[in-house]
């Protein structure tokens, strides 16, 4: 499968992946519709991490061993045998957040408004995810998981 | 004291286009946007605006325009908003206004009053998508004659360099710019087959494998230079002056000399890297030629020695004194060369237009006979291939591209490049700014580029019926002036238009 790669010697802070991350995951897919508009706000399931020069767009690993679906109670969480993919399934989630607690990652988070846990689903609608399709720096990439 | 200056750029924000999402505020190193706790919105601060563009360029709405300051002063063509704005800035300071990149006044352009031919019935045009087109160019000293013998050549050749294209990147120091900015120089010159120059600030250990690549300078502060970076080059050059600044030196502030740029320039971190205004072991032609031999003996006369100068009065007979002294390239920096910092005074009064000197040189170097005898490379103010190819009919080798390769590289030109905050990565020792240049996209813009003229010059070389840069060299009826005076015809050595 192919997985998001961060390359934080080249990651500037801008925050597009995220900007780009809540415009995909709209109803609009529009910028302006998106954060003008929308309520619920669409949240971006990646987060820009940092300290000083240092920086890097944290997103979930989709693991091989994924605790966070071994941890889900009601089978939300789900790891797609076929494709790899860790999906998370929002009409089956009850917002306990024992994924959360279970991810060694930091890579999930809240959706207060809807009570459900939102995270990188891999934009497998997509050929290129909308956070590496918009990065402006070459600071992710989307390769053959090694 | 109340400033009585405005600010120079407004920032006008499009509310209905603005999502809050903080990106301008990120992309500013000058901190001009910030995000309003209590107004849940993000504001700006408009007299911190240098006008880069960053911001608005990275808006993912649009909704940023930034433009300048209409400033509404009683207009006066003496009186010019420009020189109120530094009357009123020195009045308030007491100070020398420093200014980064090339003079903005408006001295002639003499690229704009020159036209080239093209073949039209008598010659055929040449199609150099169809047929071969040589833009190989050889830096050197080259011998009085050849001497062939058997079919084989029998006399020594001096030292030459080869370009695949003849441009070069200009001097640009480590130090000045970002380790990620001389990378990206040092990948594409070796990429294109051309060279890059380490400016004064030395090579970094960690770029050593590209020194095939770089012209090293010796400069007058001689930072970075020991017998390793001098034998590990494809060229030496000597700087003398810069045509931003002529006569006038650098200065590097310690807020700049970072660990490595300490290392690489072999001097304490965080002090200042002063440069002297001249060298001070050159007073004359024969301290220059006293240098130069040092430099070739060094290096086991190996590589070209170049000299470079800015143009200025007399540039004609200063570099008949560089090439009689032994230099094998002479490099004229004219008056609209960059500079990271100089004082705009000097900028904007000091040095004479490219064009002419280049002109002036070939001119006198041939009368004298000793053409041959050195390469002429012509720098400061090269905007675009037209501007090569006109160089090159004048009489100059090859030219070296600064701004424009920064402009490839994303300089939108603001002039704060002596703040040492560059939002664009380029001139900056700031990490956080310096990775905005990543050398893989920045390599390929520079790469693009010189492919870009590369190929325009071929189209113009084909459509004048010749099919090698050589033969353009020096080639001066190829060009016609327009809207010049007789003196200016003289000096250039061309024709009006029509004539």
């Amino acid at each position: 499968m192919k997985m998001i790669y961060p390359r934080e010697e080249v990651c500037i802070a801008c925050r597009y992946c995220e900007i780009y991350c809540a415009i995909e995951h709209s109803r609009s897919k529009d910028p302006v519709k998106t954060f003008k508009m929308e309520s619920p706000q669409p949240l971006p399931r990646i987060t820009l991490m940092e300290e000083g020069a240092l920086s890097f767009s944290l997103q979930c690993r989709h693991c091989k061993e994924p605790d966070c679906a071994y941890a889900c109670i009601t089978g939300a969480m789900y790891k797609d045998k076929e494709s790899g993919v860790v999906i998370h399934d929002p009409n089956r989630c009850i917002g306990c957040w024992t994924c959360i607690l279970a991810c060694t990652k930091g890579s999930i988070r809240r959706d207060e408004s809807k009570r459900v846990a939102v995270k990188c689903d891999l934009c497998t609608h997509l050929e290129v995810p909308a956070c590496v399709a918009n990065c402006p720096n070459g600071a992710l990439l989307y390769l053959e998981a090694v | 004291m109340k400033s009585f200056l405005l600010p120079e750029f407004l920032v006008e924000r499009d509310e209905n286009r603005c999502i809050q999402c903080k990106v301008c505020i990120t992309q500013c190193g000058f901190e001009t946007h910030y995000f309003d706790e209590e107004l849940g919105r993000v504001m700006h601060k408009e007299e911190r605006c240098v006008g880069c563009q960053r911001c608005a360029v990275f808006c993912p709405t649009n909704a940023l325009i930034i433009r300048p300051h209409p400033w509404n002063l009683r207009p006066h063509a003496n009186w010019t908003k420009e020189r109120y704005y530094d009357l009123t800035k020195q009045a308030e300071t007491g100070g020398v206004i420093l200014v980064g990149s090339g003079t903005d006044k408006p001295h002639r352009i003499y690229w704009d009053h020159i036209v080239l031919n093209a073949s039209q019935v008598t010659n055929p045009s040449i199609d150099p998508l169809r047929e071969p087109m040589e833009l190989r160019t050889y830096l050197g000293s080259k011998p009085d004659a050849l001497e062939i013998k058997d079919g084989e050549l029998e006399t020594e050749l001096p030292p030459q360099v080869k370009l695949e294209t003849p441009i070069l990147f200009s001097a640009l120091s480590f130090g000045a710019i970002s380790y990620q900015a001389q990378e990206s120089l040092a990948r594409a010159a070796k990429e294109v087959g051309i060279l890059f120059n380490t400016g004064e600030g030395g090579l970094p250990q960690s770029l050593k494998e590209y020194g095939k690549y770089a012209i090293v300078q010796c400069a007058s502060g001689r930072f970075g230079v020991d017998l390793d970076y001098l034998e590990n080059s494809a060229m030496i050059e000597i700087k003398i002056g810069q045509g931003a600044k002529p006569g006038i030196g650098g200065h590097l502030p310690g807020e700049k000399v970072s660990e490595i740029v300490s290392r690489t320039r072999m001097i304490p971190k965080g002090t200042d890297a002063i440069s002297p205004a001249p060298q001070h072991d050159i007073y004359s032609i024969e301290d220059l030629s006293t240098l130069i031999y040092a430099l070739k003996e060094a290096t086991n006369y190996k590589k070209p020695v170049a000299v470079k100068i800015a143009a200025v009065h007399n540039s004609a007979a200063i570099a008949t004194g560089i090439v009689r002294a032994g230099a094998d390239v002479v490099v004229l920096d004219g008056l609209r060369g960059g500079t990271g910092a100089a004082p705009k005074i000097i900028r904007d009064n000091v040095g004479i237009p490219i064009e002419l000197a280049i002109a002036a040189v070939d001119t006198r170097l041939r009368e004298e006979g000793i053409r041959n005898r050195a390469s002429v490379i012509a720098a400061g103010g090269i905007r675009c291939s037209a501007d090569v190819i006109k160089a090159i009919a004048l009489g100059a080798d090859a030219v070296y591209i600064g701004t424009a390769a920064l402009v490839a590289m994303g300089c939108t030109l603001c002039q704060k490049c002596y703040t040492g905050i560059c939002n664009w990565g380029i001139c900056t020792q700031d990490p956080k700014l310096a990775k905005r240049l990543n050398p893989d996209i920045t390599t390929e813009r520079l790469v693009n580029l010189v492919k870009a003229w590369s190929n325009e010059i071929k189209e113009m070389l084909g459509g004048m019926g010749i099919n090698s840069v050589e033969s353009l060299r020096g080639n001066r009826l190829q060009l016609r002036g327009i809207g010049l005076a007789d003196w200016e015809l003289k000096v250039l050595g061309i024709k009006g238009a029509g004539e």
